[in-house]
């Protein structure tokens, strides 16, 4: 197996722990894996992405262009920002919510995300939209965006994972009281 | 023998421990941070480490320590390494007895620094061997070796990863408990030839130094870790190699695993430059391009053999502006890098639409951030006035954003005090402002306080004190009073260090009460002479959120005031509506404060 994952998305809104959950499932079924994380000042509300790499003969961590197996993107703008890392053929999945820009906030400036969405629609052949502030609604907790986007990574088999081997590292991580809602969180897209 | 997956500073921690690192000292600084915070974490009770106030402070106490015969690591940022280089200049001099290791993480992009200096160039500058690792196996391997060369050669090493060796992850091999190497201090030996600085022992040493760095340049050329690795079965006949180092050699390795294997050389050590090994690889080449980041070091050494030993090969690199020379190489840039010099041309255009216009996300202040309120106080009460607001490194450098706009400069840690002085001392109608936080003030400000106190400035400091190291991962610091060995002691009141050095007006206040601060900075900035405003108020990461707050869309007019005056992330237009965003707000209140209808209400009560 080799699989290049780029997940993308803003500063806080999980990326590094979906990232490290993904990386621990591909060890725990003794897959090599390398990957590189945005770290310092832009994780104060800027673009951040991960690079992962699973597999044998990878030199480096970091992914090039057109060469993605899948992009699960926590925000459509910034997914459409590393679309150019999509392989030809690579899956998408991306959430629909928009994170505003204090920049677009402070300016009056109009981004919706739906335009980011449209364009996706339009330009990626394997696409997957999920509605996850529904999701969180219905879940009852709006800090489960990394885990809710790992189970609709699981869906579309880009991962070259089993779900079992993501669940277990996930609650390996996680105190008991957790379990639950990630367990939830996890099936919401993936079954 | 075990697996663990590590980012890269997490790995030369492991690799310094296996190497059986006495004591571990630094300040934090992206991307070096991890380092000493993996050591805090996986060591022995054997081993001492600290957060020292600043990095000439960590390298100083590990060459004490190194004096002894014990084995030292210091860690650091590049700019980190301009704190530190007086003692470690005089340091070369002088030499050690335990290895020592400076460990110093280069920032190409830049991504997180001010500065693209290169440490290897500072390595030639220095004369301190310098390792560069390219990826975390290599690291957490190579740092083991630096300490046992460092040992040899009775010199300090640099040993210098970038920011994408520091932070990727993969799965390192390590070493168990059992196997890592036990070094036991012998003690200081007091030897005034040896350990005190002269003009006539710096003369004589500095012969030695030459001819040492001779013999290293032989003895790396055999290094594993320097290696050419030949060409593929259909490149026999090409007369190019390429050479590269750190990351990039592994940009290229990937880039040549689709385009052809042509000649390598991979350079570990940058300095003392393996010349051996560079003729070596030279034989039967026409031309070399040098692949590397920041400054054009292999380049420059290879010219220079080239030069030595009348070799007709052409060196192409950032020069010859074959390779960009500023900002990070990429994959995508090395391939075509190495595309070009192959002269294979590549046009695989992806047939996509051009996207819509991004949405621009500089990095901002978080949510509930005191800074942002600190800010906006000064803002407020020195509306109209003539004023310049001198910022520094942190956190608070982000204040410069719109709408604030309250970083008028920032250059380095602790100058934005000495930069307020010297304004104020050309133009005296203008107030001064600098701006610093509580880590850096203990860093590198006290000095620049006392300078303005004795020299009779007119300025007020602005300390914002959030009680941690916000910016590189809320690291302590002597204002914290926790210590790395976990030890709680008495914590230096910046108040009365401000008091001791002379600065007589002083004031305490918490910023989320927006009337208050804003009270205060107008009477304090008024006043003549050198003032002091401590701004105290934890940082959200360190604190429990205070809830969230509400806005009563009945009373709201939609002036979108909050949102125009503090840019505060949690803010936002939805549907036409001001909005918060309740996985962002920590209800500090300060939008609240400025509702000129009082529409919004919750958080803490600070008005």
């Amino acid at each position: 197996m080799h699989k290049n994952i780029v997940l993308c998305g803003v500063g806080g809104q999980g990326t590094v722990l979906a990232s490290k959950l993904i990386a621990a499932a591909a060890m725990s079924r003794d897959i090599p894996v390398m990957s590189a994380e945005t770290i310092g000042m832009a994780q104060r509300g800027g673009s951040v992405f991960s690079h992962l790499r699973m597999g044998e003969g990878v030199y480096t961590p970091m992914i090039g262009e057109g060469e993605a197996d899948l992009i699960l993107g926590f925000e459509p703008g910034e997914t459409v920002r590393m679309l150019p890392y999509l392989k030809k053929d690579g899956y998408v999945v991306v959430s629909n919510r928009p994170v505003m820009p204090v920049t677009a906030s402070v300016s009056g400036s109009n981004y919706s995300g739906q335009e980011m969405l449209d364009y996706l629609e339009r330009n990626v052949k394997h696409l997957m939209v999920v509605d996850t502030d529904k999701a969180c609604e219905e879940l009852g907790s709006a800090k489960v965006l990394n885990v809710l986007m790992l189970g609709a990574a699981l869906k579309t088999d880009a991962l070259g994972l089993s779900k079992e081997a993501v669940e277990q590292v996930m609650l390996e991580r996680l105190p008991e009281k957790f379990h639950e809602l990630n367990r939830k969180a996890l099936k919401f897209f993936s079954t | 023998m075990r697996k663990e997956f590590l980012m890269g500073n997490e790995a030369i921690a492991m690799g310094a421990l296996a190497a059986g690192v006495n004591l571990v000292a630094g300040y934090p600084g992206t991307p070096s941070s991890e380092v000493l915070e993996t050591i805090a974490k996986r060591r022995s009770a054997q081993v001492y480490v600290e957060w020292s106030v600043n990095e000439k402070a960590a390298l100083e106490l590990a060459a004490g320590a190194a004096y002894t015969g014990a084995r030292t690591l210091v860690t650091m940022k590049q700019v980190g390494l301009n704190v530190a280089s007086d003692p470690l200049m005089c340091l070369e001099y002088i030499g050690v007895k335990g290895g020592m290791v400076v460990l110093v993480a280069d920032d190409p992009g830049p991504i997180s620094s001010q500065t693209e200096q290169d440490t290897r160039q500072f390595a030639v500058y220095s004369k301190l061997p310098c390792f560069d690792p390219a990826s975390a196996q290599e690291a957490y391997e190579m740092i083991q070796e630096a300490f046992a060369y460092s040992e040899k050669y009775g010199t300090p090493v640099f040993f210098r990863p970038t920011t994408r060796v520091c932070h990727g992850y993969a799965s390192v091999e390590l070493k168990d408990e059992e196997q890592y190497h036990v070094n036991q201090p012998e003690g200081f030996v007091k030897d005034t030839s040896k350990w005190v600085i002269f003009p006539r022992v710096a003369f004589q040493n500095h012969m030695k130094i030459e001819s040492r760095n001779e013999e290293l340049s032989q003895v790396f050329s055999e290094y594993s870790r320097n290696a050419i690795l030949p060409e593929d079965a259909q490149h026999q006949q090409c007369r190019k190699g390429i050479v590269a180092s750190g990351i990039s050699y592994t940009y290229a390795c990937e880039a040549m695993e689709q385009l052809g294997h042509i000649r390598l050389l991979k350079v570990a050590t940058p300095h003392p430059f393996p010349e051996q090994l560079a003729l070596q690889f030279m034989e039967g080449l026409d031309e070399v391009l040098c692949i590397e980041e920041l400054d054009p070091v292999l380049e420059k050494a290879l010219l220079q053999i080239c030069g030595k030993h009348h070799c007709t090969v052409k060196v192409l690199g950032k020069l010859t502006h074959h390779v960009k020379n500023a900002g990070e190489n990429t994959r995508d840039s090395v391939k075509k890098n190495i595309a070009d010099f192959m002269e294979i041309s590549m046009n695989e255009v992806q047939e996509r639409e051009v996207p819509p216009a991004l949405p621009v996300r500089p990095p901002v202040l978080c949510a509930g951030c005191p800074h942002r309120a600190s800010f906006y106080a000064v803002k407020q009460a020195m509306k109209g006035k003539k004023t310049i607001f001198c910022g520094d490194i942190g956190c608070y450098t982000l204040g410069n954003a719109m709408p604030l706009d309250m970083v008028d400069t920032c250059l380095c840690m602790g100058a934005g005090v000495n930069i307020a002085q010297g304004v104020g001392k050309i133009e005296p109608d203008t107030t001064c402002f600098a701006f610093v936080g509580d880590s850096t003030f203990f860093a590198s400000a006290i000095t620049g306080v006392v300078n303005a106190v004795y020299n009779q400035a007119n300025m007020t400091l602005v300390v914002l004190d959030n009680s941690t190291t916000a910016m590189t991962d809320h690291q302590p610091h002597p204002g914290t009073g926790r210590t790395m060995m976990g030890e709680i002691v008495s914590k230096i009141s910046i108040e009365a260090v401000l008091h001791g050095v002379g600065v007589e007006r002083v004031e305490t206040v918490n910023p989320l009460n927006l009337q208050q601060a804003v009270e205060c900075v107008r009477e304090v900035a008024a006043q003549p002479g050198v003032k002091a405003i401590i701004f105290k108020s934890p940082c959200i990461a360190v604190t429990k959120p205070q809830g969230c707050m509400h806005i009563d869309s009945e009373k709201c007019i939609n002036c979108k005031k909050c949102i125009r005056e503090i840019g505060c992330p949690a803010l936002f237009v939805k549907d036409g509506k001001v909005t918060i965003d309740k996985s962002l707000c920590t209800g500090c209140g300060l939008c609240s404060q400025l509702c000129p209808v009082e529409a919004i209400t919750g958080g803490e009560a600070h008005a």
